[in-house]
């Protein structure tokens, strides 16, 4: 017996131009890959904001918990030497 | 672990501490229920206010004066569901499903825009819904850009950016009907008379009589206040009016040098709450018409989902 859903959740990226990163722009609803991409490319790309476009199953993606922050990302804060601010130049080196 | 007072207490302090600071607040982030329910309240509502409005103008589809015309109107209704579908999915990033969102808008639990429940009698109301409606629509969306909840906030970037060419569309139609032959600028003025009020009643009731807007302003759902918004939009369009021939009707409004806006008469406010609660000129049908559509679009969501199980069995038997 089939049920009348709203089939599922996809996650949509969108390249703006070639060589740019891939943005999140936000999601559609749809049965399979091929329909979650021509729904996404009707939905978020109707005046050319993208030139490509990914999408992703939304139940196939992990994301952190802002619960866990401090002890997910303090481990970066404390290592300075990782900014090129950090090192003292000799005077006069130039380029560097 | 069980959610004592103090632990609700202590997530409401962060929670508003975060606000205070201007950061946005995203989906996985605590949030108080009543912040939550606003939020799924005024987004739904804003939702089907996007594609209960496509109804009023789809109306006049087939019968546009030009193919040129035919062309913008399909493009621009087109915008107003996309613009529905990015209000849903960020509403379902706040746990509700678009089932019970669509369910909520049958059951008349969840509301529309109160403008979509009056008809489109001819033409020169494209006209004055792009300028009118889409243009307070915009006033409203435009403070919204900097709302809180950061996918909220970022279907209304997407959606303002889409709006200027609604508006400017609606204000050609009405520009090129107030410069043709005395019927047209009447059938103009005619329609202008028709949508102002409700155009003006979309901000929604006088600060002062206006219900949830207290934790709405404290946290930030809401960045202007209804009576604030709804004079940045008779500002602006009075001139408007005025450059193509075209007369508000409502001979209270004046400039108010003082106040560096424009007065406007009383709003009639019986006519708004009639409208809201059922008894308006189309809210039956419109209803109606969603009703329809949705559940004789069941077969083809139903086909959708029995091809995909059809390809996952055969990739599975490989
Ligand atoms: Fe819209
Ligand atoms: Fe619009």
């Amino acid at each position: 017996m089939a049920t009348d859903t709203q089939l599922a959740l996809w996650e949509v990226f969108l390249q703006a131009k070639s060589g740019a990163n891939y943005i999140h722009a936000g999601s559609v609803h749809a049965s399979d890959k091929s329909m979650a991409l021509q729904n996404a490319r009707d939905t978020y790309t109707r005046r050319g904001e993208g030139t490509s476009i990914w999408v992703v199953p939304s139940d196939a993606i992990v994301a952190s918990n802002p619960d866990d922050n401090e002890m997910f990302f303090d481990p970066a804060n404390d290592k300075v030497y990782r900014h090129p601010t950090f090192y003292v130049m000799p005077a006069g080196a130039k380029a560097i | 672990m069980e959610k004592t007072d103090t632990v609700l207490e202590e997530m409401l302090k962060n929670f508003e501490e975060k606000i205070n600071r201007g950061d946005a607040i995203e989906p996985k982030d605590k949030m108080p229920d009543g912040y939550r329910k606003h939020l799924i309240r005024q987004m739904s509502q804003h939702a089907h206010s996007e594609v209960i409005g496509m109804q009023p103008e789809g109306n006049w589809i087939t019968r546009a004066p030009s193919l040129r015309a035919k062309q913008i109107l399909l493009a621009k209704i087109q915008d107003e569901g996309g613009h529905g579908l990015y209000l849903y999915s960020a509403a379902e990033t706040l746990g509700i499903s678009r089932s019970e969102l669509i369910n909520q808008l049958h059951t008349g639990k969840a509301k529309y825009s109160n403008i979509f429940n009056y008809p489109t009698l001819n033409w020169a109301d494209i006209g004055a819904i792009g300028w009118l409606v889409d243009g307070a629509a915009i006033v409203n969306q435009v403070s919204l850009q900097r709302t809180s909840y950061g996918p909220y906030s970022r279907a209304m970037v997407r959606i303002c950016k889409e709006e200027s060419f609604h508006q400017r569309q609606g204000y050609e139609i009405m520009a090129k009907m107030m410069a043709g032959t005395k019927e047209q600028q009447e059938m103009a003025q005619d329609a202008m008379n028709r949508w102002w009020w409700p155009s003006l009643m979309m901000f929604g009731p006088h600060d002062g009589d206006s219900p949830h807007t207290g934790d709405a302003f404290k946290w930030k759902i809401k960045r202007h206040s209804n009576d604030e918004l709804r004079h940045k939009f008779i500002d602006k369009t009075v001139q408007q009016a005025e450059v193509i021939g075209l007369t508000i009707p409502d001979k209270d409004l004046k400039w108010n040098e003082a106040k560096g806006h424009y007065d406007h008469g009383a709003i009639n406010w019986d006519e708004f709450y009639r409208t809201i609660n059922g008894n308006g000129p189309c809210n039956r049908q419109r209803l109606a018409h969603h009703i329809k559509v949705h559940n004789e679009g069941a077969w083809v969501r139903e086909a959708a989902e029995a091809y995909r199980a059809k390809k996952e069995k055969a990739i599975f038997n490989n």
